[in-house]
């Protein structure tokens, strides 16, 4: 890639050479500034979770109100990258196939979330979905709470990682051979097995990428969830909502027991992003074949 | 919304093959239908809502909101965090873009997965290291309290969380673009003499500046936004270490809603500008990967 004409058979050193100076300074400061803000701050994390008695960790891992909020970050985060996982493909296949007024518009709407602040999502959509907004009102004769309910958990963790599986999904719909598709209607194949053995395969792993990455933002969210939630333990309580609770009684151990929970499924999300990409590059392959 | 004509441009569907028209149509309608509700419920609603409330006592109210002291400390406090974090992070995001895409060693894929890091952590995760390390309780607490020094509930704590959660943007818009540009022109600016500063600010910059923009653009809104890291170790002292997202949530946990919703209009707004300078970034032809 970089480096277009370094020397071959260079393996034994730490780096290839180059004419271009700088590799020193800059390398230098990368892993340094690296190491000061990112690394040695995550690990002070894991070393106090660590130097807790196993007993210990797992009495505050395993306790009552932990699984309680586990079961409501996991699940509605779940739920929450499920629905991105059916409405983020309608959208962009909208978004890619479809022409219509607006659409540019709405193409550079899906980034809001990334870039609204969360809290700022989180009071507007409790405003919305509140028994008296103007969303919740409709909601409410049907008996359907979403303010206050894991039902509005849900709805801020959908609303903050939508982005992700359109973005993914965008490029993926770009890719599929229209000649490909077209032939295999003109040959007889119903619009459902050429969606199914033409569309599918190829935008599955872009499907995939988006939902983990839906799923790994879902999950760790906070700003926007715990103004919809209620926060009540054992029902509308979020695990890092749980973690700022232990912080704020200067339960330090705690936090940080709960905090390495998360961070080894953020890990193992990163884990799963790369293997599904790995495959999804084989897999191209094998369609391009 | 979904009273939009579809009858407007058949640009990507009429090259069709004929048979299924009438099915083709009743499945872009539906699909447009489906993505406009959606979006209009879960996106633009709690837009509009934020510009409704923050209105709904009339122009005059909404201004008065901006003359609260401790509304105006919470400007100001963000603006401070922005001007200091995003430099630096653009600083490290071209060094290691430099280090990384310039030249050829070992461990690169390592490094670019540990500078994503900060992006797979909860934001509540990346406050709470820096409150185990410098917190009261923390592993230094004692020995700033005997120098008399604060970092978290003050001004460098709030900076720190912010650097660590922004830390990722500029580096890792630059990295894959500077890898696409290529070495040639810095090593003919190199092999005629040019010194290394004059060779980056000559020709690297001027090749990446857009890449830089975008990668700056969504730094200061991650910045100016971030709430559950900066809420961890503010310490929520109004007037002092209120950042305006956190602002917001204390006027409307108090009723504040035109307060509240007034702060929040001015996120949305540079939420809003976010996009539009990324939109016109795109459109230079500077395009994600």
């Amino acid at each position: 890639m970089a480096g277009a004409d370094r020397a071959p058979g260079s393996r034994v050193s730490f780096r290839q050479p180059s004419i271009l100076p700088g590799f020193g300074l800059t390398f230098g400061f990368t892993t340094v500034f690296l190491s000061t803000i990112v690394l040695l701050p995550l690990a002070a994390l894991v070393l106090e979770a660590t130097s807790m008695h196993w007993a210990d960790f797992w009495h505050t891992v395993l306790s009552p109100r932990a699984l309680g909020s586990y079961r409501l970050s996991f699940g509605a985060s779940l739920l929450a990258a499920s629905i991105n996982l059916v409405f983020g493909f309608i959208i962009a296949w909208t978004l890619v196939r479809y022409e219509f007024p607006g659409r540019k518009l709405i193409d550079a709407l899906i980034d809001m979330p990334f870039a609204l602040p969360t809290a700022v999502s989180g009071i507007a959509l409790t405003t919305v979905f509140a028994q008296n907004g103007w969303i919740g009102q409709y909601l409410e004769p049907l008996g359907i709470k979403v303010a206050y309910t894991w039902l509005g958990v849900t709805l801020a963790l959908t609303l903050i990682s939508m982005p992700f599986t359109v973005r993914a999904v965008q490029p993926a719909l770009l890719e599929v051979q229209r000649e490909m598709e077209e032939a295999a209607e003109t040959l007889g194949a119903g619009r459902f097995y050429a969606f199914r053995r033409i569309i599918l395969p190829t935008v599955l792993p872009a499907l995939l990428t988006g939902f983990t990455l839906s799923f790994a933002r879902a999950v760790g969210e906070y700003g926007s969830v715990i103004f919809i939630a209620g926060n009540l333990p054992m029902k509308t309580e979020i695990t890092p909502l749980l973690i700022v609770i232990h912080l704020e009684q200067f339960d330090y151990r705690g936090a940080a027991a709960l905090g390495l929970v998360m961070l080894v499924i953020s890990f193992v999300m990163l884990l799963a992003i790369n293997l599904i990409q790995a495959w999804g590059r084989r897999l191209q392959i094998r369609i391009a074949r | 919304m979904a009273g939009i004509p579809i009858t407007g441009s058949l640009v990507g569907d009429s090259s069709r093959p004929g048979q299924r028209t009438w099915a083709n149509a009743i499945v872009r309608w539906l699909f447009i239908c489906i993505s406009l509700l959606f979006i209009a419920a879960v996106l633009l609603a709690p837009l509009a809502t934020v510009f409704i409330m923050a209105l709904s006592r009339g122009i005059e109210a909404y201004l008065h909101a901006f003359a609260d002291p401790d509304t105006l400390a919470a400007i100001r406090l963000t603006l401070i965090t922005a001007a200091v974090v995003v430099p630096v992070n653009t600083v490290f995001g071209l060094a290691a873009a430099w280090a990384i895409a310039k030249f050829e060693f070992r461990g690169k894929s390592v490094l670019i997965t540990l500078i994503d890091l900060p992006l797979a952590i909860s934001p509540v995760i990346s406050g709470m290291i820096f409150v185990l390390l410098f917190g009261l309780h923390g592993w230094f607490g004692v020995w700033l309290q005997e120098h008399n020094l604060s970092i978290i509930f003050a001004l460098p704590g709030i900076m720190l969380a912010t650097m660590f959660v922004t830390f990722p943007y500029v580096a890792r818009e630059l990295i894959p673009l500077m890898q696409q540009l290529g070495n040639n022109e810095e090593e003919a600016a190199i092999t005629l003499g040019a010194g290394g500063w004059m060779t980056f600010f000559r020709v690297t910059l001027p090749k990446v500046r857009w890449g830089l923009v975008y990668g700056m653009v969504l730094c200061n809104a991650r910045a100016m936004g971030e709430f559950g890291a900066v809420s961890v170790v503010s310490g929520h002292i109004r007037g002092l270490t209120n950042t305006m997202p956190l602002h917001i949530e204390i006027l409307y946990n108090e009723y504040n809603f035109v307060g509240a919703f007034a702060v929040a209009s001015l996120l949305t707004l540079l939420a809003a500008v976010t996009l539009v300078i990324k939109t016109l970034v795109e459109r230079t032809g500077y395009r994600r990967r």
